[in-house]
């Protein structure tokens, strides 16, 4: 799981009414690399949930030199761009878990794949 | 290189004799590259003959006469299967001789000509590889009945006949026609409450008596199987259910002699020659554990000489073809009434589970809970199991989703809800494409190829809402049970686009048939979504697992319309129903991607029958798709098509 995907990934736990961002409980984080693809990457940026991609991001480590604010004209800030690619795009979740910050509930993460099912009670 | 007739006649050498010198040098370079005979020029007694092989249709007798022309021959060797024979002469003069006149020769075999090539050859490389032995409990009794018997027995068997006290069929490879009982092509198995009114033929009784009288049997058979081979024609390789019948199987053969091919599951295998007028006893390990079968052909490699009734080897010596007739079996059966208890639970249905999951829930819904109880059984449980071959049979992308994808602005947020194994997340790199799947396993092979995937519901997708410029869902949505599911499905479909995204839905239609135009389905045409591999070879060798009768389990009224289970490549006769998904492949492919959970139990060998699953699906009728989605809040159906099969729509959600 890249953090582009946690970025968009919610719990949808019954009852739970905040279930956004979710916590990440890695225990093995893998990087990759992956073709940069600056205007790949801009276009993105007003996708993410910022802040969620910067916790995220600190939770694992792997915070490189990301601001807590998204920094103006980030089109043309090459550095910027390269960090942000580097962390959304490259790091990889491959074993832990990603937990509802409202309920608790765990989701697990195994071999990369996040596995949301919800059991029928939960539903 | 070498031609007598060069020097016999020493003469210049005519047209004729130069093509005849350049074929034969041809057949032997052919003979040394292929299979490894080198050919020399200087006269020996030996000489290989090029195209006189059993591989060529050529049969010994034949080929025998033509080689008695020249000379005395010492031996023939015709190995299984090759294009070409070996011929001992008592000298290198008489080899000399039959070199210069029959080179060249043409002969007639079974409708086409083959023109047989000498060289020599310093020795006769050809093991022989020792007799097989019949498998263990097997025996066949030549001249068991007499011509008569023969002949009252078969004209005892009306095929002309159309009646509803003994069950008769074309199947696709034969004739059959069932006494006693009714053999069922769909379950391998008989109803034993269901007797036919009319049982086994008292013509049968003379020789039932004396199978009883000698032995072979403890007690008379309740169950007749007459089956009529034409030349060309066989049965897979199968086994006899075990729970349906006892120990042992008598088989009478008649009207003409066939090969039958026996399998044990380590892979030894033995091809045994039934002569017309034989009894086959199959008795345990051969009765339980091996398969039986006959291959489809019209000509047999059997023994020249010796006893008919035994074993094909490979034995070169003494090998010929026989030309198939048209040949009559009598099955013997006495139906099994307690379970099985053979010592080969691998192959035993009374003893293991059946490989398909055993259904329990083939009704239709009727509230939420058993919706979501036949989807978990019908469609969940069954993706998981069949992921891998699945996978393998899903990889070109449907061509007009392929376009919806890559019109779709770049920086794009796609969500493929129901993704599968990815086909459709790597088509357009511009756009960050995320899919998910209630099959772990798919979702694992996505993982695999590098794309962004997760485990999740359809109804349930736990993606942020209004975030998608684009969702698809290609054939799921008809995988919902009730019409209530089908609606949320779309619902959260449309909850994912942000205002003015646009969702492509694809499902299976009704009408697999449309403006005249039949859907690849129907014409089976290969690799698409919804083609399912074609059903091998005929019923017989699948082990279908019976969908057992749930509504007297439960105790629910005759008001729940039963799911019937869809035969593929066909029209829909309902618009819920089960389809057949034949796994294929199983050895090669389980380990693959994970998903091997449930390959041990299934784990038999290559001869032994396909699994079959069953898929909820329910398909779609003309407009159907369009009143579902205008059910839904937010959103306009920007156009609707048939693709192939399937009901589509483009829906875009406007602002609120």
């Amino acid at each position: 799981m890249k953090l582009l995907t946690h970025n968009m990934l919610t719990s949808h736990v019954k009852g739970v009414t905040k279930g956004y961002p979710l916590l990440i409980k890695a225990t093995e984080v893998k990087v990759n690399e992956v073709e940069f693809n600056p205007q790949f990457i801009s276009r993105m940026i007003p996708k993410l949930e910022w802040s969620a991609f910067i916790q995220a991001a600190e939770g694992l480590g792997h915070l490189q030199n990301l601001p807590s604010t998204v920094v103006p004209e980030f089109e043309n800030n090459e550095d910027f761009l390269r960090d942000v690619h580097k962390v959304l795009l490259e790091v990889e979740v491959i074993e832990g878990c990603l937990q509802c910050p409202e309920s608790g509930r765990e989701f697990p993460i195994s071999r990369g794949v996040p596995n949301m099912l919800l059991n029928e009670d939960e539903a | 290189m070498d031609s007598r007739a060069e020097n016999v006649k020493a003469v210049r050498k005519t047209k004729e004799e130069k093509k005849l010198l350049r074929k034969q040098i041809k057949a032997s370079h052919t003979l040394l590259k292929h299979e490894g005979i080198n050919t020399v020029s200087q006269p020996t007694e030996y000489l290989v003959v090029a195209n006189g092989g059993l591989g060529n249709g050529v049969c010994r007798v034949q080929l025998q006469e033509v080689l008695d022309g020249a000379a005395t021959v010492v031996s023939l060797l015709m190995p299984p299967n090759k294009p070409y024979a070996f011929v001992t002469y008592t000298s290198s003069d008489d080899a000399q001789q039959a070199h210069t006149l029959l080179n060249g020769q043409q002969l007639q075999c079974q409708g086409q000509m083959v023109t047989l090539y000498f060289s020599y050859v310093e020795r006769i490389g050809c093991e022989q590889r020792e007799s097989a032995d019949l498998p263990p409990g097997l025996v066949v009794l030549e001249d068991y009945v007499s011509q008569e018997e023969e002949a009252r027995l078969l004209q005892a068997v009306d095929w002309a006949e159309h009646d509803n006290v003994t069950v008769h069929k074309a199947l696709k490879h034969r004739r059959v026609k069932h006494y006693g009982y009714e053999f069922r092509y769909d379950n391998n198995n008989v109803d034993k409450d269901k007797p036919l009114p009319i049982g086994i033929p008292a013509v049968c009784d003379p020789v039932l008596q004396r199978c009883l009288k000698d032995g072979h049997i403890s007690i008379f058979p309740d169950q007749l199987t007459v089956n009529q081979y034409e030349s060309g024609q066989g049965i897979p390789p199968h086994i006899d259910t075990h729970s349906a019948f006892e120990d042992p199987i008598l088989s009478l053969s008649l009207g003409a002699k066939t090969v039958m091919g026996f399998r044990h599951p380590d892979g030894r295998s033995v091809a045994v020659v039934l002569p017309e007028r034989s009894l086959l006893v199959m008795r345990g390990e051969s009765r339980f554990l091996w398969t039986h079968g006959i291959t489809p052909r019209k000509f047999d490699m059997v023994p020249a000489h010796g006893s008919e009734g035994s074993v094909v080897t490979s034995d070169p010596s003494n090998l010929t073809l026989n030309r198939r007739g048209t040949r009559t079996s009598f099955t013997f059966r006495r139906l099994r009434h307690a379970p099985c208890v053979c010592p080969y639970p691998s192959v035993c249905d009374s003893q293991s589970p059946p490989a398909a999951p055993a259904p329990d829930a083939p009704s239709l819904p009727r509230d939420d809970g058993d919706a979501s109880r036949l989807e978990a059984q019908f469609v969940h449980q069954v993706y998981e199991e069949i992921a891998s071959h699945f996978s393998s049979t899903r990889h070109s992308p449907w061509p007009r989703v392929r376009d919806f994808l890559l019109a779709l602005p770049a920086g794009g947020l796609l969500a493929d809800v129901g993704c599968g194994n990815g086909k459709y997340l790597g088509i357009n790199p511009e756009v960050m494409s995320v899919g998910c799947d209630r099959s772990a396993s798919l979702v694992q092979i996505c993982i695999e190829r590098g794309f962004q995937a997760f485990v999740s519901d359809a109804l349930d997708v736990p993606l942020r809402g209004a975030t998608c410029d684009a969702c698809i869902s290609i054939a799921v949505i008809h995988h919902f049970s009730t019409q209530e599911r089908r609606l949320a499905a779309v619902t959260e479909l449309v909850r994912l686009l942000k205002p003015g995204g646009r969702a492509l839905i694809y499902v299976w239609a009704m009408e697999q048939e449309y403006n005249k135009q039949k859907s690849k389905y129907l014409k089976d045409s290969g690799d698409k979504e919804n083609t399912q591999p074609v059903v091998g070879e005929g019923g017989h060798s699948v082990k279908q697992s019976p969908l057992p009768d749930v509504a007297e389990e439960k105790g629910s009224t005759e008001s729940t319309p039963k799911l019937s289970v869809h035969t593929n490549r066909t029209a829909f006769n309902s618009p819920d129903l089960l389809v057949p998904w034949h796994l294929k492949g199983e050895e090669k492919n389980t380990c693959k991607h994970g998903g091997g959970s449930s390959a041990d139990a299934k784990a038999t060998p290559a001869p032994a029958p396909a699994p079959v699953f069953h898929r909820y699906y329910h398909v779609f009728q003309k407009g159907e798709l369009e009143r579902l989605c205008s059910l839904v809040k937010d959103v306009e159906i920007r156009t609707s098509y048939h693709d192939q099969g399937n009901w589509c729509v483009v829906l875009e959600k406007v602002p609120k």
